[in-house]
């Protein structure tokens, strides 16, 4: 493809917050499954219901016979999930001991790391989001009313593997990563905030808008799996558009665009 | 500086290893766990910030679905727990003792001749879960007043008669503690009563401690002694209870 030049596409502090991001999404999504395991459950409301059912999703080991298995219930509907979920390695544990920080079980220091990464990530969504609010970064993320005549034509490249290269987020990108800065980050701070005992004292209309500590946490789950979501299909994206362009423009912010097409 | 596929590369080796890689952040003493530990003195100076004397969010008698679930200790051992537990009690004392002008000592019969809070609060276990029930019990604040704190006095410690961990150096009581803020919230009370009858052996009898701003295990049941004091320095470890002497953070808003 011929190359076009090098345009400055991505501001040191977007740069900066991405990698703060990065990082510590990675260590909260791990600690955060450490934590999990303390209850691998999800419930709908202000409580657990230990005397009556309010469950959406149990992961569990049941002897069965000579063999232990891992057991996970979603919605009513068992799945065996033995070697990943319940149980792994022989051992009874609902997340596997790759998927959690430290590795064995220790609820104590998964708290301590998830907090910690917690702050990073607050205070860097903090800082970029009234940094890029003044300066109109942020508007640059918001799709304008071309862009989503240009939907349809933005999917179907897509589809084809046809990306543009033009220093500009198409109408898809600036979806993707609007939803996640300012829809899933921010119900992940609030849904993490609505299970601290402490800050229902402070804002009580959290639990209100999330109708309860228990649908906070299983919200707080459910959005950590539509991250994981964005993570894979981010990575996909810069892999097939250009790997090296992509990490080129958010780690120095220059960017190789297309050759301007002759009129 | 790193390559940036080998960053990425370490990246996706890191993940699919498992995470022993963190490990040492399990040790109580390693640089690792200082620094990720760093962020408590913010989040409880925030925390404090943000909710001043504010109440925990009460729930009605609807909402109580289940009885209480008993966690940690639930049928304590004690040759001293067990004679008073078969006396139903009577003869059970609460000391207030250490920097107080008056120590007391307290029977059950004095402490429901204080006037009563009751309260419906959920309770939080560090591991998830939540439960709603009805505490009825002495606030604090009016045992602690009866009292008179010194000056000087800055902790609230409750020793307990539940033996938690045995260990080579003999048994391990638990002990908890507060500072005075929350020990005279004004939901801070020495609970006797749940959901409407004496307080359960499993929930704590016949005296547990309600701090509903805070997670489950700095609510310590089966209370004998309360020791006002200007540091923690000299109980357990050093870090002021049981749990936080095991990684916990003392101060559990979170």
């Amino acid at each position: 493809m011929p190359q076009g030049p090098l345009v400055y596409s991505q501001k040191l502090l977007t740069r900066i917050t991405h990698w703060v991001w990065a990082v510590s999404l990675f260590f909260l999504m791990l600690s955060g499954l450490q934590i999990f395991n303390a209850h691998p459950s999800l419930h709908i409301g202000q409580e657990v219901g230990f005397a009556y059912d309010n469950a959406i999703l149990q992961i569990g080991a049941q002897q069965k016979g000579e063999a232990l298995r891992g057991v996970t219930r979603v919605l009513g509907v068992e799945f065996d999930t033995t070697g990943v979920l319940g149980v792994s390695n022989g051992e009874a544990r609902a997340i596997p001991a790759a998927l959690t920080i430290p590795s064995y079980q220790s609820l104590a220091t998964g708290r301590v790391i998830h907090f910690f990464f917690a702050w990073a990530l607050v205070g860097a969504l903090t800082l970029w989001l009234v940094v890029s609010g003044l300066n109109g970064h942020m508007r640059q993320l918001i799709p304008t009313l071309a862009d989503l005549k240009a939907l349809p034509q933005d999917i179907a490249d897509h589809a084809r593997l046809l990306f543009h290269h033009t220093g500009e987020y198409g109408v898809l990108q600036k979806l993707a990563y609007a939803s996640v800065l300012f829809v899933a980050l921010p119900l992940m701070i609030l849904t993490g905030l609505s299970m601290s005992p402490g800050f229902n004292a402070a804002a009580p209309w959290l639990l209100d808008l999330f109708q309860g500590r228990q649908t906070a946490r299983t919200i707080h789950f459910l959005t950590m799996l539509a991250l994981i979501g964005f993570f894979a299909v981010h990575m996909a994206m810069i892999l097939l558009a250009g790997p090296f362009n992509a990490l080129r423009s958010i780690t120095t912010g220059w960017y190789r665009t297309d050759e301007a097409p002759h009129d | 500086m790193i390559d940036r596929r080998q960053f990425l590369l370490g990246g996706a080796a890191l993940a699919l290893s498992g995470c022993k890689v963190f490990d040492g952040a399990g040790a109580s003493d390693s640089a690792l766990r200082k620094l990720f530990a760093s962020h408590e003195g913010l989040t409880q100076s925030a925390q404090r910030a943000l909710i001043g004397d504010r109440l925990a969010p009460e729930f009605s008698e609807t909402d109580i679905r289940q009885g209480m679930r008993p966690n940690g200790s639930t049928d304590p051992a004690s040759r001293d727990y067990r004679g008073l537990a078969a006396n139903g009690f009577h003869d059970y004392r609460l000391t207030v003792t250490g920097l107080v002008d008056r120590p007391q000592s307290l029977s059950l019969t004095d402490l429901t001749a204080l006037p009563p809070r009751t309260q419906i609060t959920r309770h939080d276990c560090v591991e998830g879960w939540s439960c709603i029930a009805k505490w009825q019990g002495a606030p604090l604040g009016t045992v602690l007043t009866l009292a008179g704190p010194k000056p000087t006095a800055r902790y609230v410690v409750f020793h307990c008669f539940d033996a938690i961990e045995r260990s080579l150096s003999g048994e391990v009581f638990y002990y908890e503690s507060i500072d005075l803020i929350d020990a005279f919230h004004p939901q801070t009370i020495l609970a006797y009563a749940m959901n409407g009858a004496a307080l359960p052996v499993a929930n704590g009898a016949p005296l547990r401690l309600r701090v509903e701003r805070q997670l489950g295990y700095k609510m310590a049941k089966y209370v004998h002694t309360i020791a006002l004091t200007d540091s923690l320095a000299s109980l357990g470890y050093g870090k002021g209870s049981y749990w936080a002497d095991r990684g916990y953070e003392w101060y559990a808003g979170i």
